[in-house]
Order: structure tokens, then C-alpha cells, then sequence
């Protein structure tokens, strides 16, 4: 039997002195094994009754044989187990978060009880709507936020997530164009090179063409370089805004009218509306679609990865070809309009089951109301501030990346550290032992060695001196030129040490298997 | 506000430090005539804690909740117990206010139970590799058609009459926007449909769901024969996970792509979502699959770790080349199906199925009983269909009104087929009880 249950202890560090446990374990980093490596049989969480007798099964002689191979825990383990589990991650909640385009904010816990109040939580999609009325109006009304604050006319809530808005709002973008027999000619669509990764995978993945626009000196799309790539062939442009740089597009009038007379549509990637909120109306700046990460600016958790939900916001052009399913108001009653429905409109199809991600709508609302429209505009205001505040305090150690104010997310590049030694890895990797998580780096790609920092409206400001006070110290480090060894091997603090990526590569393993896939893997 | 520190002196401060007069010089950017003077008009100002509470406690009351009615809705979500271990776990603010791992050294905790919860999901289905979830089971399935496509380089998918509408519309509406041809099969009610005639050289998948949507069990072996000769991949979709506790998993069906919707376990009924996606496939077509993928190595110090891995696939890599645009998946989602699972483990996942396929044989053997009501499945998991003397959505309407939430008229989902307008689905977990079947059979002999 391995005694170490998958534990990998008594290893020491080269560059720490302290010397190996039995366990492993360094304290309060308890080195923890899979749930497959601690399980036992006769061992179970959960106390079912007996299964009601029955005379045959009706299962058409398809009944499991073999084991499935789940490990068997109690409930205490398995409490004890992801405890552990947790006490590895970084979280918003311990501190500074300060990743640049994912808006890690303050997540209130109000809105996690609101989203499991009996009534709410517990309602199937398919409960005949005389029975879900609340959940309905619920829904309605989250969209009129959305439109009010967007200033535009129509909402489509089903998107799952940032990305899957992105799809949704390009579809309607294909549909509209479809509609008027163009969708054959204008196979091309213009996204900035700063632009996320996601808006050139989207329009490849509708067929389209993905033209690069580049950026002026100023961070910004280049205009006349844009008003050249305009033409009867283009489709639409994705544009951020504010952009991936942290700036306003200051010509982002310009922009939608060259776009608009051209015959295009211009979709907005709202992932930084967070800047904007209450302070400028997507909708007056000439936008035609737009989604908006409610795990973003509204504050429903990022739950290491999801979920997420994308509502995109549509233009009275974009508005017909909404895709199913929506919510209509009779009078005093809600109706959801499902497929099939006879409507006005095209809708441009279904993109997801039921009616959209209805614990991210409950939790957003709940954060919208408890901040309303004062709230709203103050914590966009203090975002901004917050970031320029960063800027500020950093300039004269760090490179920032453009001159004047930025808006929600401060952007450097790695032109502090030339000839030191070290990267831009290697110092995100060293803010990991200040305690910190590291911002946002290598992107956009755009800046070289970027670093995007967004401090989000919810840090006091004696935090956010004590994470400037960090990174000034790290950087008068860095360009010591002493402290090129240093870097390299943070971080030393944290639950582990750099991963090899590479090998995670080249011998891909996914799973674990009895026969025990860790050995396998550093053989 | 509550939520936010700085205080007003400490905006001053902070705007003397950067050198600007007022927050409106930091918006100097925003052109003129888009710049808001007041706020946004039209809506409210903030509320405490007390006020919003309210607030959706009258939501909520205008609702009739599953905890207070009896209950047989199915259809793609599943009203089953979940563990206040599960809500507990996921609600810890490591886990809850974490971002995806990009950083691994930081977060382990995310991706221990990512791969977790992807070798969890090789177990279920009896695949060989996993990804770390998709949104849901029907956007993952609409992946699925797409994956087959890329592996095969064929554009024409054949779609079982068996599979949920919705996951039907999903691939249907991607079908038209990403140019590839979806064949639909018409509703298999009777679970009799053959599509092995309809595979040709052209066909890049073939999609079934099992159990189907109208409830029956199948085995899809001789199918994946058929496809395998045509150089066709065959994709399952099972959207009631439970039942893969009970019977003979995808993989050992010669499925190439598994797509599952995971709701049942650890996720609450949610009016539709988040819920999350399991998507497996076998190794060959690894680095073809969409989403996330978390890998084990080691770290400076040789010991194990994990990282997400093989991102050369992904779109904040591969930018338009991408096998997905997909970005955030359903991580929460993924971790509360995996604690779930763990406390049930071996032993008590397969009983929890046997009490829910009992559950569904009582309830189906009293139903038969009924007059006016005819049970049309021979085989079933927890989930069946039921043809009424009469059409279904009115009946539900009636016992709606009587409290009882007795499952989802199939013409609800399938409104242009009139041939279902008298089928009635009806799924009983283990959360039925047998005063709710009593009230069931009786409000039913009522309405009928």
C-alpha cells in the first residue's frame, strides 16, 4: 500500500532551507491527495433509503455491469477534502485582484441568498408560466435595467456567457444582412490587433473573414486606416470599449458613423462597460449589439471559470432577429415568447436550453438595485479613479504603456524591465509572494510584455497603497539588476512553485487512473 | 454605499496624486455630445440590504415553488435532493470569488477539482478524456456537431428525433449561421426510429440522446457500427445523468463524443440555469474538443501539480483559428456536480438511480391505471412519456391550477408538430413522494 495516498512530501526545495516535513505539509498548506487516492469501499457521503422493490426493471436489458470506479467518502472527508482544496486558491475576497479585463469586484453575498430563496432557485424552467410569474417579471426587469443603462432598445438574455453574447450579437449581424441580401458580399469583419481573443474566433467560427485594424500612437483604432478598409465587403467591426488598452475610444462617434455609412454594423465587446456604467450610454455612441459580462460589471461570481451569463443589448436594426426565447409583458401577466412563437421578427434561431442563465440574472439584478443609479455611476467613477490612482503612483517606476488618463485598468509594458533580466512572468510570478494575484499579462497583445492592472471600485485606499507600495518595491528590485535570480525562482511562497506547462503539453494527462498516472508522468 | 470604501476624502487625495481636478477630467476621452451630465434617468437610487431582500421575496411569492407542489417535471432538468455539503463547499470564497486558473500556482484548489471532476466524468460515460465543462448540455451538444465536423472534415449531421428540442434548435440555428447541414429526424415518439439508413459518405455524425427525450432506452451499439463504417463519428447526449448510475454508459456503446447535461448532480433546478455541460471523447480527438482542459504535471520543486493545459486549441491563443470561441465555462457549476458526486461515490450514485428508476416504474405503473391515460414507453430510466384522451396543455394548466406541477406538454416544446399535442412528459426522481403521486393520479381523474 502507498502510504503517501498520491502525497508527494519530503520533498525540499533547492531554494528553501527549511527543512522536509513528514506530511509534507507546511502548516496551514496541507498537501492534499484526489479524491480517487483516499477512497474506500463501504465508505459512502450520503444516507439513501432502500430502493422501493420492484418486479423488472424497464431499462431494455441495458443495465450497468461494470464498475464506474468512484472512490467511496464520508461526509467529513469529504468536507476536509475541499476545504484544503479551497485554502489553495487566491480569491477576490482574500484581496487585490487585480486582473485587467475580468473586473474582479467585490461579489456581495446578498445576492447569493436572493438566488436560492424557495420560489427562485428551486423553479423548473418548463413550470407552466401561470406559475413562474415572478421569475418572469424578474427577468423583465433586469432587462430594463440593462436597456436603460445601455440606452438601447431591445435585450437578448440568453447567452451563457461573454463569448456566447459575442455569437449571438454576430448572428443577429448575419440575420440582419441576410435579410437584406447581403450576407453573400460582406464576408468581412474588422477587429482591432488589441482586440480579445474571442471576436476573431467568433466571426471565424460564422464564417466570416477577420481583417486586423491596426492602432494609431495613441492607443487607439486607427481611423483612416479603418476608413480605407471599409467597404461593401465588410460586415461589421468589433470594437472594445473602452478598449483592451484601458482607453476611450475618443473617436468612437467617427467610427460608428464611417461603419454605419459604409452599410456595416459595429458590435461592441462590452466587457469593460464597467468603466461607463451611468457615465456614458453605449447606445449614443452608434453601437448596434453589445454584450455585457454580468460576471463582470455586475459583480456575479467568476467561480474559477464560470458560470457567466452574456446578455447582449440590440439596436432597433439588430432588434428583429433577437434569438428565442424572450420574455412579453400582456398587461398585468408575463408570457415567455419560445420557438415557434408567431412574431414579428426573424428571430435568428435558439442558442441555448430553457431561458438563460436565470442564477446570474437574480444575482445581477440584486447587485443593480442594491447599488441603483447613484451607486452604479459612483462605483464606475471610482474604478476609473482607482486605476488612474495606480497609474499615477506608479509611472516613474513602471512604463506605462500610453500618456493620459486611462479608464478602468491601468496598462504598462515590460520597458521598465529592459536589460534587468526579468520578465514580465517573472514579475507577475513575484507579486504571487507579495500576496498578490497577478494582473493581466501578455495581453493586449498589442504592448509588449503587457501588464493590465484593474483595481476594480471595491479596494479602500489604504489597500491600494499597500499593493503600489508592493509593486514599487518589486520594481526598484527588478531594475536593481541584482535581482534577476530572484524573480526567476518565485514564486517560493505559494501552494507551488512554477508548473512545468510544457510537459503538461507534450504528455498530455487528463485523468487519473489506478495505475496511478503521477508516476507515469514524471518518468 | 456599502460596496464601495473610498471615501470622499480619500477621492480627493487620490485625484491630487493624479494630478486632475475632478473624476470628469479621467472622461476627457468620451466625446462631448455621449457624456451623461446626471445620472442615468428613469431609475431608482440604491437600497439597503432589508429592501432588496424584500424585493425578492415578492418575486418569489408570485412563483409556485417545486418544495410546495407535487412534482414531474423533467424535460432536460431534474428536481433531485442536494446535499447541504454541495452548497456549502461552493459558496467558500476561494472557490466562489476566484477567476479562471490562469495562474496555477495560485490556484490549485480549481484545478485539483477540475481534474476531479474531467477523470469523474471518463468514469460516467466510459470515455477516455474529458474536458473541464461547457455551459450546458445543449450548447455542448451544438459543440459536439461542430468537433465531428472538424475531425471528419464533412459538413452534414444526421439528428436523432429522439433529442431534446431544444439541443435540436441549438444545432439547427448553429447549422444555418456556421454552414453545415443539420438533418432533423421527425419526434420519435414510440423510440423505434432507425437512422442507420439515413448515414452516407457525407455524414460527419450522427446525434442520439439516451435515455431519449420521450424517455425510451436504447442501445446505440449497432448504430456506432454503422457509423464507424461510414467514417462518421456517433455522438451521445444524455441530458438525466442519474441514469448513467443504472445503465450501460455511452462509452461502451462505441460513442466517439459523450455530451451530458450535469444539472442533476449538485445543481439546483435554477428556472434553467447555470447548469453544466460534461463533454468527453476518446483520446485520438483530444485536441480537437472545445473549452478548457486541465492537465497534471509537476512544479520546480517535482511536485504534482495542475495547469490547463493544451491552450494552443483555444481562442485567447489561436484567435480565429480556435476549435471554440468559448472562454468562461461553468466552473462553480463543475465543482458542485463533483462534490455531489464524491459524497455519493460508487455505492450511492447507483442507488440513488435505482430509487429514481422505482420511483418512475410506481409512478408510471399508477398512471396506467388512470382512464384517459395510456403510458407509451416500454422502457424508460426516470422519465416517460404519457398519451392523454385529451390534449396535455390544458390538462397541465388545470392541475396547475390546482397546485400540482404534473410535467411538460410535449406540444410546449415541439409547437409545430400537432401529432404530440396529446403527449405528456413525466419524469419522478427520488425527491417524489407517494402523496404527490396520490394527488397526481387524482387531480388528473379530475381533469381528465
Amino acid at each position: 500500500m502507498d502510504r503517501s495516498q498520491g502525497r508527494t512530501g519530503g520533498i525540499v526545495s533547492g531554494g528553501n532551507p527549511a527543512p522536509a516535513t513528514f506530511t509534507g505539509n507546511r502548516a496551514l498548506q496541507i498537501e492534499e491527495p484526489l479524491i480517487f487516492e483516499m477512497g474506500q469501499p463501504g465508505r459512502c457521503g450520503v444516507d439513501l433509503p432502500e430502493p422501493p422493490p420492484t418486479r423488472n426493471d424497464r431499462l431494455n436489458g441495458l443495465r450497468r455491469l461494470g464498475e464506474i470506479g468512484l472512490p467511496g467518502l464520508s461526509e467529513p472527508q469529504v468536507v476536509q477534502h475541499y476545504t484544503r482544496l479551497s485554502q489553495k486558491n487566491y480569491a477576490i475576497d482574500m484581496g487585490v485582484y487585480p486582473l485587467g479585463s475580468c473586473t474582479m469586484k467585490h461579489n456581495p453575498r446578498i445576492n447569493e441568498k436572493v438566488a436560492r430563496f424557495a420560489g427562485i432557485g428551486d423553479l423548473h424552467p418548463l413550470q407552466p408560466v401561470s406559475t413562474v410569474q415572478g421569475a418572469l417579471e424578474l427577468i423583465d426587469r433586469l432587462a430594463h435595467w440593462l436597456k436603460t443603462l445601455t440606452g438601447m432598445p431591445a435585450v437578448a438574455m440568453s447567452p451563457a456567457a461573454g463569448a456566447h453574447g459575442e455569437m449571438c450579437g454576430m448572428m443577429a449581424i448575419a440575420a440582419a444582412l441576410e435579410a437584406k441580401g447581403e450576407r453573400a458580399q460582406r464576408r468581412t469583419v474588422l477587429a482591432p490587433e488589441s482586440a480579445h481573443g474571442t471576436n476573431p474566433a467568433t466571426a471565424a467560427a460564422l464564417g466570416f473573414t477577420v481583417k486586423p485594424i491596426p492602432a494609431n500612437e495613441a492607443g487607439r483604432v486607427d481611423l483612416g486606416a479603418l476608413k480605407a478598409a471599409l467597404g461593401p465587403d465588410v460586415a461589421a467591426i468589433m470594437l472594445t470599449n473602452p478598449n483592451t488598452c484601458g482607453l476611450f475610444e475618443s473617436e468612437i462617434v467617427e467610427i460608428s458613423s464611417a461603419v454605419h455609412a459604409a452599410g456595416a454594423y459595429f458590435y461592441c465587446d462590452g466587457a469593460n462597460f464597467n468603466a461607463i456604467v451611468g457615465r456614458v450610454r453605449p447606445g449614443d455612441l452608434g453601437v448596434d449589439c453589445m454584450h455585457i459580462n454580468l460576471h463582470k460589471t455586475f459583480s456575479t461570481p467568476h467561480g474559477g471559470g464560470g458560470p457567466g451569463a452574456g446578455p447582449v443589448v440590440l439596436s432597433a436594426a439588430l432588434a428583429p432577429y433577437a434569438p428565442y426565447p424572450w420574455i412579453v409583458k400582456n398587461g398585468d401577466s408575463w408570457t415567455i415568447a419560445e420557438d415557434g412563437a408567431r412574431v414579428d421578427g426573424q428571430p435568428l434561431g435558439r442558442l441555448k436550453a430553457f431561458h438563460g442563465q436565470m442564477g446570474m440574472f437574480t444575482r445581477a439584478l440584486a447587485y443593480i438595485m442594491s447599488h441603483g443609479a447613484d451607486g452604479l455611476k459612483q462605483a464606475s467613477e471610482d474604478a476609473v479613479l482607482s486605476a488612474n490612482y495606480v497609474m499615477a503612483a506608479l509611472k516613474d517606476v513602471m512604463t506605462p504603456a500610453f500618456d493620459g488618463p486611462c479608464m478602468h485598468e491601468a496598462l504598462f509594458d515590460d520597458g521598465f524591465l529592459k536589460d534587468t533580466g526579468v520578465s514580465t512572468l517573472d514579475f507577475a510570478k513575484a507579486m504571487i509572494d507579495e500576496g498578490y494575484h497577478p494582473m493581466t499579462m501578455y495581453f493586449p497583445l498589442v504592448v509588449h510584455g503587457a501588464m493590465l492592472i484593474e483595481p476594480t471600485e471595491s479596494q479602500a485606499k489604504e489597500d491600494l497603497d499597500l499593493f503600489i507600495g508592493a509593486l514599487r518595491s518589486l520594481a526598484e528590485r527588478a531594475t536593481s539588476g541584482k535581482a534577476a535570480e530572484d524573480f526567476k525562482a518565485a514564486p517560493r511562497f505559494a501552494p507551488r512553485r512554477r508548473l512545468d506547462e510544457t510537459l503538461a503539453a507534450r504528455k498530455p494527462v487528463l485523468r487519473w487512473r489506478p495505475s496511478n498516472s503521477f508516476k507515469q508522468a514524471a518518468e | 454605499m456599502r460596496y464601495l470604501p473610498l471615501t470622499d476624502a480619500d477621492r480627493r487625495e487620490m485625484l491630487s496624486v493624479i494630478g486632475a481636478r475632478s473624476v470628469d477630467e479621467l472622461f476627457r476621452d468620451v466625446p462631448p455630445s455621449a457624456r451623461l451630465g446626471a445620472k442615468v434617468a428613469g431609475l431608482p437610487d440604491h437600497l439597503g440590504e432589508l429592501e432588496v431582500e424584500r424585493a425578492f421575496q415578492a418575486y418569489a411569492a408570485k412563483n409556485v415553488s417545486p418544495s410546495v407542489a407535487p412534482f414531474f417535471i423533467g424535460a432536460g432538468a431534474y428536481r433531485h435532493h442536494v446535499p447541504s455539503t454541495v452548497d456549502y463547499m461552493i459558496q467558500r470564497g476561494e472557490f466562489l470569488t476566484s477567476y479562471t486558473p490562469y495562474q496555477p500556482e495560485v490556484t490549485q484548489g480549481t484545478l485539483q477539482y477540475l481534474f476531479e471532476f474531467q477523470t469523474q466524468v471518463t468514469m460516467l460515460t466510459g470515455m477516455e478524456v474529458a474536458n473541464a465543462s461547457m455551459y450546458d448540455g445543449s450548447t455542448g451538444a451544438a459543440e459536439a456537431v461542430l468537433m465531428a465536423n472538424r475531425v471528419t472534415r464533412r459538413h452534414k449531421a444526421l439528428i436523432s428525433g429522439g433529442l431534446h428540442p431544444h439541443y435540436r434548435s441549438i444545432i439547427q440555428t448553429t447549422a444555418h449561421w456556421e454552414g453545415y447541414q443539420a438533418a432533423i429526424g421527425k419526434a420519435d415518439v414510440e423510440g423505434l426510429e432507425d437512422l442507420i439508413a439515413g448515414i452516407d459518405k457525407e455524414t460527419s455524425c450522427v446525434v442520439v440522446q439516451n435515455p431519449s427525450f420521450f424517455g425510451h432506452v436504447r442501445d446505440f451499439g449497432k448504430l456506432a457500427d454503422a457509423c464507424h463504417a461510414a467514417g462518421a463519428l456517433l455522438i451521445v447526449v444524455v441530458t438525466e445523468i442519474v441514469s448513467l448510475g443504472l445503465l450501460k454508459p455511452p462509452g461502451e456503446m462505441g460513442a466517439d463524443i459523450v455530451v451530458c447535461e450535469g444539472q442533476s448532480i449538485g445543481n439546483g433546478l435554477g428556472f434553467g440555469g447555470p447548469y453544466v455541460g460534461l463533454f468527453a471523447t476518446r483520446e485520438k480527438y483530444m485536441r480537437q474538443m472545445p473549452g478548457r482542459l486541465c492537465g497534471e504535471t509537476v512544479d520546480a520543486d517535482g511536485k504534482r501539480g495542475f495547469v490547463l493545459t493544451l491552450s494552443t486549441r483555444e481562442q485567447h491563443i489561436r484567435r480565429e483559428k480556435a476549435t471554440s470561441n468559448i472562454c468562461t465555462n461553468a466552473g462553480l457549476c463543475a465543482l458542485a456536480f463533483t462534490v455531489h458526486l464524491t459524497l455519493l461515490g460508487e455505492a450511492g450514485f447507483k442507488r440513488l438511480a435505482e430509487i429514481n428508476h422505482a420511483k418512475a416504474s410506481t409512478l408510471a405503473d399508477r398512471l396506467a391505471s388512470v382512464p384517459g391515460v395510456q403510458v407509451a414507453n416500454d422502457s424508460f430510466f426516470n422519465e416517460f412519456t404519457v398519451r392523454l384522451a385529451k390534449p396535455a396543455a390544458p390538462v397541465i394548466e388545470a392541475l396547475a391550477a390546482k397546485r400540482i406541477l404534473a410535467g411538460v406538454p410535449v406540444s410546449r416544446l415541439l409547437p409545430d408538430d400537432p401529432s404530440v399535442a396529446d403527449l405528456l412528459l413525466l419524469a419522478a426522481t427520488e425527491t417524489a413522494t407517494d402523496d404527490g403521486m396520490d394527488a397526481l393520479v387524482a387531480g388528473l381523474k379530475e381533469v381528465l
